[in-house]
């Protein structure tokens, strides 16, 4: 133990006192994994800017904070977030409200919805879907450079799980908003599950927003398993207050035939990481990864993305914009790893970023690795202004310099969030990201939160 | 109208136009033709107000105002148009956005109301129909994935929507097939009024078989070397520029 460097000590240290708490809040399934998930965790440690895959992110603000525990929801803490109602009236979903991240388990611990679709607590389907836990928990979040994964998997006593059932095709999206609200700093880790069977349809919305000022810090691992020939969508609003740090970390785990998607709408945030791995598991699956990232004052958005195409015949698209104002820094990171019989694989990556001052920063890295011989794949990254001859087009029309700049910032960042095919969904967020823009709140009306 | 007097003008220090003065007074059409080169296109820049044309001396004074002290935006809802040479490409923003966001800064301007989404619709609609765009355009981002002649249109389109006083036309009729150039020369044709007035910028006599100008000046080297009626543009539609250049280089010399 004398070689753990301060920082992962202290994370052993926070695991050894509440690991006893953690494991009773859990199922024995779930907890089965944990102490070798914690030695994985010893080995690898908190990520440094010298590991590869961080190094433009520094996590030192949130993670040398002292967090006095982790966060384990008990009943009360859900009755406030139950009052909670999202705002956008014509979004016709079956919604579900979160708190950090958690399941709130008071009048059900696992709700059944049209089709035979299940959604609830991961502990409690660790119990009544044992079947399904087995074969697919903990399968797919596989890491040999990340400890922040390991340390959820040791760590993260509960979750949401959602199971879709074979041919369902479910018109409405599924909702969750997780509110992230406490009276003191937390450190907060959730684990997801979502699995999806062959033949399904399925849109995911997933929004999250702080309700208190409290310092926090979020590990989460959500796992998707996307069965033959099904179609997943995944669409995240991540809008969190500059004190927030909030690091995902989504496997999607794609079978022959399948379509999915995850698209990081990134509005706000202290500090964001969102690492997505698509694993293209099976002939023809096609795989497309989305972000949209505008951050100001100090904020920090990195978007760490990595596409295994593990078989022939399969496509992936990756697009990721963003505009960084003031003093804001960013980082993508897109890998592409083409293995030797995925022949004919069509793979696309492009991350442009726009500066609107001399401070702000991106860092963007493309990673190709194809051992492959047949492959179409193409990446393109630009780091630049907004368009001087554009602008001056839009102002010979008889807009003025601000408005002008504002509409090609929106068309920019338009790019991305065109591709939400919810269409209430997209309008709000079209909104939201314009108010961004605008310098004002990009919170919804009915969120009283105040970010600052 | 508008009076260009002395103007010079330069781009990264080198010296474009040297000394150009012209009037185009209320109702007329006027064409600026020239060989490659000659400062035609700096020369609508200027008028339009880019910030990368560095005005060195001379005056331009438009509806009596200092053009040169205005905004490309004051400028625009002043009433001068820039139809442009290469219209820009802006993917993201849609047509119907951007008409709207500029027609409602022109109304702000004079004083209007904003029009409702519906008045907005049909006019945009009665004016694709005067100028013969198709419908289908509108509902794309401006200019992106058009055609050349489709951007050319596009072009007249907004100055149908945006009703100029003073339309510069930066070779507009370049690129153009002559089915094209029929639309996009009877669309200035159409919504010319009897107040207003219209430089043609080109490089070829034929648009103007369709835009008939009042006037036609000949630009070269920065300067405007010969003014006359529209029998000029026929004259150098026979014999070129070269007799011209000739002309002059023989002038400079002397």
């Amino acid at each position: 133990m004398s070689t753990l460097n301060e920082r992962t000590e202290r994370y052993y240290s926070l695991y050894k006192e509440n690991i006893k708490r953690i494991t009773e809040s859990s199922s024995p399934y779930i907890n089965s994994f944990r102490e070798a998930a914690i030695e994985k965790f010893i080995e690898l440690g908190i990520p440094t800017k010298k590991n590869e895959s961080y190094k433009y992110t520094n996590l030192d603000t949130f993670f040398n904070h002292d967090f006095k525990s982790c966060f384990i929801p008990v009943t009360e803490d859900f009755v406030k977030a139950e009052e909670f109602r999202c705002d956008i009236t014509d979004l016709d979903t079956h919604g579900i409200v979160l708190l950090n991240g958690f399941y709130p388990t008071i009048y059900d611990k696992l709700r059944e919805l049209p089709g035979g679709i299940w959604i609830g607590s991961l502990k409690e389907a660790a119990v009544k879907f044992s079947d399904k836990i087995k074969k697919h928990f903990n399968k797919y979040a596989v890491s040999e450079s990340d400890g922040l994964i390991h340390l959820n998997t040791a760590m993260a006593s509960d979750g949401v799980f959602i199971y879709v059932p074979e041919d369902v095709v479910l018109n409405k999206p599924i909702q969750i908003v997780n509110l992230i609200q406490a009276d003191e700093d937390i450190f907060n880790q959730h684990r997801n599950l979502i699995i999806v069977e062959k033949n399904a349809d399925i849109t995911l919305i997933v929004c999250d927003h702080t309700l208190s000022p409290q310092k926090f810090l979020t590990n989460a691992v959500t796992e998707i398993y996307v069965g033959e020939n099904s179609h997943f969508d995944l669409i995240r609003v991540q809008n969190e207050h500059n004190n927030a740090g909030k690091i995902t970390h989504t496997f999607i785990h794609q079978e022959r035939n399948s379509v999915a998607s995850s698209n990081n709408i990134t509005l706000h945030g202290g500090l964001v990481r969102n690492s997505t791995y698509h694993y293209l598991g099976g002939e023809g699956a096609e795989s497309h990864s989305f972000g949209l990232y505008l951050a100001d004052k100090f904020q920090h958005v990195d978007n760490f993305v990595n596409v295994d195409h593990a078989f022939p015949d399969c496509t992936s698209n990756q697009l990721f914009k963003g505009v960084l104002d003031d003093m804001s820094t960013g980082a993508f990171n897109g890998r592409i790893l083409v293995r030797k019989d995925a022949q004919r694989t069509l793979a696309y990556q492009k991350n442009n970023s726009i500066l609107m001052t001399d401070d702000a920063k991106m860092d963007t890295k493309p990673q190709l690795e194809i051992y492959a011989d047949d492959v179409k794949c193409s990446h393109g990254a630009t780091v630049g202004q907004l368009d001087e001859n554009a602008l001056f087009y839009l102002q010979s029309r008889g807009i003025n310099k601000r408005e002008a700049r504002l509409m090609l910032m929106f068309g920019f960042a338009h790019e991305v969030i065109q591709n939400i095919k919810v269409e209430a969904l997209r309008e709000r967020i079209d909104n939201l990201v314009m108010q961004r823009l605008k310098g004002e709140l990009s919170r919804c009306a009915s969120c009283m939160v105040k970010c600052g | 109208m508008l009076i260009i007097n002395n103007l010079k003008a330069e781009i990264d220090g080198k010296k474009i136009l040297k000394g150009i003065s012209l009037e185009v007074k209320a109702g007329e059409i006027h064409a600026i033709m020239g060989p490659n080169g000659s400062g035609k296109s700096t020369l609508a820049a200027v008028l339009a107000g880019r910030d990368f044309v560095e005005v060195t001396e001379g005056t331009v004074t438009y509806q009596g105002k200092n053009l040169l002290e205005m905004t490309p935006e004051e400028r625009s809802k002043d009433g001068i148009f820039l139809g442009f040479q290469y219209p820009i490409e802006i993917p993201g923003v849609s047509m119907v956005n951007f008409m709207k966001t500029a027609v409602n800064e022109h109304r702000k301007y004079k004083g209007l109301e904003p029009l409702s989404a519906s008045d907005f619709l049909k006019m945009m609609r009665e004016k694709k129909e005067l100028v013969e765009i198709d419908s289908k355009l509108a509902n794309r981002s401006v200019n992106e994935g058009y055609s050349g002649g489709e951007k050319k249109k596009n072009e007249i389109f907004q100055m149908a929507m945006l009703e100029p006083i003073l339309a510069i036309l930066d070779e507009t009729d370049s690129g153009l097939d002559i089915d094209a150039l029929r639309i996009v020369a009877n669309g200035v044709n159409k919504l010319k009024r009897p107040d207003t007035s219209t430089i043609v910028i080109t490089h070829y006599q034929r648009l103007l078989d369709y835009i008939v100008p009042d006037v036609v000046h000949v630009l070269y080297d920065g300067r405007i070397v010969k003014t006359a009626g529209r029998e000029l543009a026929l004259e150098l539609e026979k014999k070129g520029y070269d007799w011209i250049k000739k002309e002059v280089d023989k002038n400079d010399l002397s």
